[in-house]
């Protein structure tokens, strides 16, 4: 029988879908299979793009747009749709997909949404792995679209080759108050549901922001949508391909930053699995005495280190 | 109230009381209607010291028409006995409709399928499995013109629940009549025509906002030309309420509707004062009896008070809300169902009480599927009981005065106003709609009540209290549309595109071309389509591509 | 495995608008703690079963209030064994005859919530059916 890989591999969506959940789970078989993919031929070829911007921002269709766009060029398409999960229950509902269904007909598009599942903002495990496991299994450009908030504004650039950041007018998307972050990140901006009142002067403010930037190599560009209607998303195409072309060309520096990133979080992942693992392994021996304030939880954090 | 004797006796009474709680409290701490609109002990003539009665309740016919649209009201005539039915082919459901008319029924209302709702012709890809199951299939004016076949269109009224596609239907109706040698002119009924209600509530949408408002103010247009007696939209919240939201909400949100189009169709240059007198409404009925009276009340006094003060309305007539009601289907238990026959008594007698002006009232078996025969007969049955034997019909408004309906009425109408504020404020009802609001709310609204009844907070007989084990639908004789009935459908349809000739293909060329021209009526357009069996599907195909589709807005 | 959820898709097929029961049960099984996909109106089976695969579902929701419940359900679970995907659970409910549910546990549904289930019922019944799944893969 094939391996999971194996099928992965072939272009079994069944197989690269379990693949994705098994990432999701952190399931202690997955570094194994993920080896594999990632020295896979087919892997490394993906252009990475990320779509971040408030809710309601119109992102699930401008994605929609885009696929359409991408699709017609020839390219297949994955998407990983991210939505924040219940901080109460660690349930979600995944809704991004409705925007975008009629692309399940389509063999050459993938659409999985993935639930944020407690990594606070930060891009889940599901979606760094995720791109890979897509990458590796054919998909020509990923999208990852997701809530701009906290920490995924950076993840965001260690994954995406290419960033848009969608604004809205009249969502209280005002570029002064908004926070430095998300301006700093963004490679393109879209100014979408720009046929509604305020968008000139959104484009504006985003401008004015951009003055500051002149000096760099890459100078964000600005792009008005309505999304819904699909106006300006070719010209939003064209300016991606752009910067397509431009990531391919920024050379070895930011891969070499982005690897150690990767690696950084694999580290960071199996230390912080090994270290649950010790310290439920210690805890009821001791925990009581931390509480009882018999014992500091600095020597505690030596006493299980050490074993 | 001041009388000393007043105060005296209200001060003894709640000592009384107060006394009394101790050794026996209340069932409940507090209490409140089912849309959470708190309930108090006693409503009293301090209750109403403070409403000016000419002012807030007045005189039934007279503005703000609180107590009715009509100065006699069922003393004068009862409303119009409307049952909605719809099912399988065109020739069942005439035969459905005949039978109704012997029954005694005043109206019919017209069941459309879902590929009908929604503009597929039943070969469409999309129509597979759902012909003739919610209603009657129509592809083109041939259907239509078997399913009033030996009925005169001169002699009933027909309500048709059609929405973004309401243009065609109507068109159809039209040259039904034409045919029968009835010009349009005497034709009578309504078409629901309510899309924002779809948006929000019920699911059939086609087109987006803009273009599906052009349509609803072209017909507005077209039918104060041309068929006046012709209610030209219902505005809906019988759905919104299906869909889980509170009285309150019903009201507010249906309202805001109608503002919406109101203004729509004066932004075309219409006078609100003429297409005003042909706006009908269509409400829920719940089982609370005195909440829903106020409902009707105080949707009337508010809908009166918009079309006064926001647009500048004169015309008396086109300051009435009339409306339509229906028992509420999401009330029917699938569990005991002969209760449903209670509930729907229940709901009859709020709908009379409130001033209805024709009522739908459900069947007992609805819960598990379509109705049959027998239990229309039975949900007609208690429309005629409580309109003869009852004697509710035989004085205006009966209900008007009683102390806590007076202050249910103030304030349901407060409540509404409060929403309608918020709507204004998010810019009106299309980008509330688009913002998710009255969606997130109406759901907010069906989860609580959902969690209510699983906690036991809200009691439904046969389902979290009382159940039996009984097999409940044992011995019902339920009604089925078989999936043969598409494939009958799809055989005519075939058939009709072979023998119809060609002049069709220009008339849609001409529909296109109107699409195209937003200062065309695109009614008659339509109507010569469908003169010549142009098919809904076909003249929806042409209006989808020009005008594209809505896509739903999700807010969980 | 630390971190499973259950994953559920949630749909309504066809043409039939109503969806306060499918939004109710979405809520229920969020606060449940289960991720659901919620997709709209208007699914073809087709796109219903892409879905569950690509979202590596361990069952499908479907709300049917039209009649058509038959037809989607035979389709729905034809597709999902031509895909090699029998192993997702089918659930539904909406108005469902009684008389009817026997025919569709027979075609491979796994349960039928008619009219007044609770929502606990139903995640209940999800929680166990999707454990038992998980027992016979591994």
């Amino acid at each position: 029988m094939a391996s999971l890989t194996d099928k992965a591999l072939a272009g079994d969506p069944r197989a690269v879908a379990r693949l994705i959940s098994m990432a999701e789970n952190r399931d202690e078989g997955l570094d194994s299979l993920m080896k594999e993919l990632y020295l896979a031929p087919s892997a490394g070829k993906a252009w990475v793009v990320g779509v971040t911007g408030s809710p309601g921002a119109g992102k699930s269709t401008l994605t929609d747009k885009l696929i359409e766009q991408l699709r017609a060029k020839g390219e297949r398409v994955g998407v990983l749709a991210v939505d924040p999960s219940s901080p109460y229950t660690g349930g979600a509902i995944l809704a991004d997909r409705l925007r975008m269904q009629r692309h399940t007909d389509d063999s050459g598009v993938f659409i999985r949404s993935l639930a944020a599942r407690g990594s606070l903002g930060g891009l889940s495990r599901g979606t760094r792995e995720g791109v890979l496991i897509l990458d590796a299994c054919g998909f020509d450009v990923i999208i990852i679209e997701t809530v701009g908030v906290g920490q995924s504004e950076i993840d965001i650039m260690r994954v995406a080759d290419s960033v848009c950041v969608v604004l809205v007018p009249g969502l209280g998307d005002d570029v002064q108050a908004m926070k430095a972050g998300i301006m700093e990140i963004a490679d393109l901006f879209v100014v979408n549901k720009a046929d509604k009142q305020g968008a000139d002067r959104l484009v504006n403010e985003v401008r004015a922001v951009l003055e500051f930037l002149q000096n760099k190599d890459w100078v964000p560009t600005i792009d008005r949508t309505v999304a819904e209607t699909g106006d300006g998303v070719p010209s939003l195409v064209e300016n991606l391909e752009r910067h397509r072309e431009y990531a391919k060309a920024r050379g070895r520096e930011r891969e070499r930053a982005r690897m150690r990133a990767r690696i950084e979080d694999i580290i960071v992942d199996r230390l912080s699995l090994q270290a649950s693992k010790l310290l439920e392994a210690k805890e009821a021996e001791i925990l009581p005495a931390v509480m009882d304030r018999k014992l500091d939880p600095y020597s505690a954090a030596d006493m299980i280190l050490a074993e | 109230m001041s009388d000393e004797k007043f105060k005296e006796a209200k001060a003894r009474y709640e000592s009384a009381v107060n006394k009394g709680l101790e050794k026996r409290p209340e069932r409940c701490k507090t209490f409140s209607t089912g849309g959470g609109i708190p309930i108090e002990r006693l409503y009293d003539p301090d209750s109403a010291a403070h409403r000016d009665y000419t002012e807030s309740v007045g005189f039934p016919g007279y503005y703000p028409f609180t107590r009715g649209v009509q100065s006699t009201m069922y003393r004068g005539r009862f409303w119009t006995m409307r049952q909605y039915a719809g099912f399988s082919t065109a020739e069942d459901t005439n035969a459905r409709y005949r039978y109704l008319l012997e029954q005694g029924t005043t109206g019919l209302s017209v069941a459309f399928d879902l590929p009908t709702q929604i503009g597929y012709d039943t070969d469409h890809p999309m129509a597979a499995g759902e012909c003739g199951k919610v209603g009657v299939a129509i592809d083109s004016l041939a259907d239509m013109e078997i399913l009033f076949d030996k009925i005169a269109l001169d002699k009933v009224t027909t309500s048709m629940t059609i929405n973004a596609p309401a243009a065609i239907l109507l068109a159809m109706y039209i040259a039904v009549g034409e045919k029968q040698g009835i010009p349009a002119e005497k034709l009578g009924g309504t078409i629901q025509n309510d899309i924002l209600k779809e948006y929000i509530a019920r699911g059939t949408y086609i087109f987006p906002p803009a273009p599906s408002l052009r349509l609803i103010t072209d017909i507005f247009d077209f039918c104060g030309k041309n068929v006046p007696e012709w209610n030209t939209i219902s505005i809906s919240g019988y759905h919104i309420r299906e869909a889980g939201s509170t009285a309150v909400q019903e009201v507010a949100f249906t309202l805001a509707d109608g503002i919406a189009y109101v203004q729509a169709a004066k932004d075309k240059g219409l006078d609100p004062n003429k297409f005003g007198r042909r706006l009908s409404f269509f409400f829920n009925a719940h089982n609370g009896v005195l909440e829903e009276v106020a409902k009707y009340r105080a949707a009337r006094r508010l809908w009166a008070h918009i079309m006064k003060d926001r647009f500048g309305v004169t015309d008396p007539t086109a300051q009435m809300l009339r409306f339509h009601t229906q028992t509420a289907g999401c009330t029917l238990t699938a569990q005991q169902p002969e209760n449903n026959v209670i509930r729907v008594t229940l709901q009859t007698l709020a709908a009379v009480l409130g001033g209805t002006q024709s009522l739908h009232t459900n069947s007992k078996d609805e819960a598990l599927a379509l109705p049959s025969e027998k239990s229309v007969e039975v949900a007609l049955r208690t429309q005629q009981i409580v309109a003869y034997e009852s004697g509710v019909t035989n004085t205006v408004d009966p209900l008007a005065g009683s102390y806590v309906v007076e202050a249910l009425t103030d304030q349901i109408e407060a409540g509404a106003a409060e929403y309608i504020k918020k709507i204004d404020e998010l810019g009106g009802m299309l980008a509330a709609i688009e913002k998710g609001y009255p969606q997130k709310n109406i759901q907010d609204a069906a989860y609580d009540y959902q969690k209510s009844i699983e906690s036991g907070d809200i009691v439904v007989v046969g389902v979290n209290k009382f159940q039996t084990n009984e097999d409940d639908a044992a011995g019902m004789k339920l009604l089925r549309v078989d999936s043969s009935v598409g494939d009958r459908q799809i055989a005519k349809l075939k058939k009709l595109r072979e023998t119809r000739g060609d002049a069709w293909k220009s008339r849609l060329d001409d529909v296109r071309k109107a699409a195209r021209d937003e200062h065309t009526n695109l009614v008659p357009v339509i109507l010569d389509a469908v003169r010549v069996y142009a098919t809904e599907g076909e003249i929806c195909g042409v209006l989808r591509e020009e005008f594209g589709e809505y896509k739903e807005n999700i807010v969980l | 495995m630390p971190d499973k959820k259950i994953r559920i898709v949630v749909a309504k097929p066809g043409l039939d608008g109503h969806d306060r029961g499918a939004k109710v049960i979405a809520r229920a099984l969020r606060d449940a703690g289960m991720e659901v996909i919620y997709t709209g109106l208007r699914q073809t089976p087709e796109q219903i079963v892409t879905t569950a695969i690509q979202e590596d579902a361990d069952g499908i929701g479907i709300s049917i209030l039209s009649g058509a419940h038959e037809f989607y359900f035979r389709r729905i679970i034809e597709l999902l064994k031509e895909k090699n995907a029998s192993d997702v659970i089918v659930f539904g409910g909406g108005v469902i005859p009684e008389q009817d549910v026997p025919a569709l546990l027979k075609m491979g549904a796994g349960a039928i919530f008619g009219p007044g289930t609770s929502t606990v019922t139903a995640v209940d019944w999800i929680k166990k059916a999707v454990s038992e799944k998980d027992a016979v893969k591994a």
